[in-house]
């Protein structure tokens, strides 16, 4: 839908300017190629780094703590949501906890995470898990709330249950906030996995990016946040794919 | 949630933090528990108010502000401009569409080793990393405020024949302040939360490195009071700019323009 319009005559001039604009710089190393390589040298090292098989290796372990924390998250989040959006005193007993710990940074929980289970790919999963959730639950919440008057008096006349109100009205109602939730946790996801991976050691971009800076080896490293930044392109790109298809109920026609 | 939070204040929220916390603190003392994970209510409450006292959580806060809002100041300053730019020229908003959409998925906290090979570790560091998270949602949330700007207005500056610094100081800024400044509280929200973040997986300086050397050296009340300290100073912050940004654009809100 907006692809002519991202790759027009004009977007790709621009981008390939700045490209140039960089391997300029190189080239008359007015900056050092320690701290910024060339495009080629970058481009290179993805290339050796796709060929040994290691980068494919850490893109998954990246990806793979990436889903997993954010389909955690999602679930817990529409759960939770579908609960707190069916009940008013539910909202009340809880809502006021969450709103005093949403705003907390998610990586300021990684130090009480790594005080109960240790530098493990645990700690990475509740980190990821605590802070993506908050999107889902809130868009959730929203979309409970927003439900037109007249099916909750639909569902009363029908003496639907609460998990049948939940399933048949509640969920489909809610599910445009939810999906857009997502969205944006899918990309606090990737931080904290990248987040958790510096920290815990675990095997990914984000120790790999890390390591390469310490040896300065600049040529990986950038090469390393560019398929971080391809994972992010992606993964948006793919859920906003299916977002559209999922809703495509609600398009008008 | 947010209806929750506009209606009148409700004690039955109290109840479950309240009833958490002495439940802690009851079965910490029934138990005699010393521990290196868990801390009682009572100590994490002595140990905030003794770095409080000593003076080492203002200054840890003084360094995460410090480089939270320089790094505002330069990311956010650089994306009002370009979102000004881009909110003026349909071409230029148009020609940049790919290259943004290549860098903006970049996640910040790579950067954080970019910054570290640069600039070393410190403020600079930091500065960088906050800069570049808040350059985008600075960028976006302008271009977007400028789309709102009533189209007569730069009819009206067309026909008064102003010039680009006059037409942006006279017409656009203020017709777009109010949206821009949600821009800036929203700002200020990332870059602490970025600052933090990069406190704590590298930066030796600041409340995310507090916490993480309170958790190393086996200081949990210390780490459970910085992370306390943490939330409230998020909170009282946006709280803050809540109040300022209602007192500053009451008069366009009862004009019912939405904000």
């Amino acid at each position: 839908m907006k692809w002519p319009q991202i790759l027009s005559p004009g977007t790709i001039a621009v981008t390939l300017a700045l490209g140039t604009l960089w391997a300029g710089v190189c080239a008359m190393q007015w900056v050092s190629p320690v701290f910024l390589p060339s495009p080629g040298a970058t481009w290179n090292a993805l290339l050796a780094g796709i060929a040994k098989g290691e980068l494919a290796q850490l893109t998954a372990g990246t990806v793979e703590r990436m889903v997993y924390g954010w389909a955690l998250a999602s679930l817990a989040g529409i759960a939770l949501g579908a609960l707190i959006g069916t009940s008013a005193a539910l909202r009340a007993w809880l809502a006021p906890t969450f709103e005093l710990m949403r705003p907390l940074p998610a990586s300021a929980i990684v130090p009480v995470a790594i005080t109960f289970v240790g530098l493990s790919p645990a700690m990475v999963l509740i980190v990821i898990t605590f802070g993506a959730v908050w999107p889902v639950l809130l868009a959730t919440v929203h979309g409970f709330a927003s439900i037109e008057p007249r099916l909750h008096e639909v569902g009363r006349v029908l003496r639907l249950s609460r998990a049948a109100f939940i399933f048949k009205i509640g969920l489909p109602n809610a599910l445009p906030d939810a999906l857009a939730g997502m969205r944006l946790s899918l990309t606090i996801a990737l931080i904290l996995a990248i987040v958790g991976e510096m920290l815990a050691s675990q095997q990914g971009l984000g120790t790999s990016i890390l390591q390469a800076a310490r040896s300065f080896r600049a040529a990986d490293l950038f090469a390393g946040v560019a398929l971080l930044g391809l994972i992010g392109l992606v993964s948006n790109a793919l859920l906003s794919m299916a977002e559209h298809r999922v809703l495509r109920w609600k398009q008008p026609r | 949630m947010s209806t929750a939070a506009h209606r009148r204040f409700d004690l039955r929220g109290l109840v479950l933090p309240l009833v958490l916390l002495a439940l802690a603190e009851a079965a910490m003392r029934i138990s005699h528990t010393e521990s290196d994970t868990l801390a009682r209510p009572s100590d994490v409450a002595r140990a905030l108010w003794e770095a409080l006292r000593d003076g080492t959580v203002l200054v840890a806060s003084a360094q995460t502000l410090g480089a939270a809002l320089g790094g505002l100041a330069l990311g956010g300053g650089l994306g009002l401009l370009a979102g000004l730019w881009f909110g003026l020229s349909t071409r230029a908003e148009r020609w940049s569409l790919l290259s943004v959409e290549l860098l903006r998925p970049v996640p910040s906290v790579a950067l954080i080793p970019i910054a570290m090979l640069v600039y070393g570790f410190g403020f600079r560091m930091e500065i960088a990393v906050v800069a570049f998270t808040c350059f985008w949602p600075m960028m976006l949330l302008t271009q977007a405020a400028l789309r709102q700007v009533e189209p007569r207005l730069f009819e009206v500056a067309r026909v008064l024949g102003l010039g680009i610094t006059e037409r942006v100081s006279k017409i656009v800024l203020p017709a777009a302040a109010p949206r821009v400044f949600v821009a800036f509280r929203l700002g200020v929200g990332i870059a602490l939360v970025v600052a933090v973040t990069v406190e704590i997986a590298a930066n030796p300086q600041g409340l995310g490195f507090g916490l993480m050397s309170a958790q190393q050296n086996l200081r949990p009340d210390l780490m459970f009071a910085l992370l306390l300290w943490v939330g409230a100073l998020g909170w009282a912050l946006s709280a803050g700019l809540l109040l300022i940004e209602r007192h500053l654009f009451r008069h366009t809100r009862a004009q019912g323009g939405n904000p």
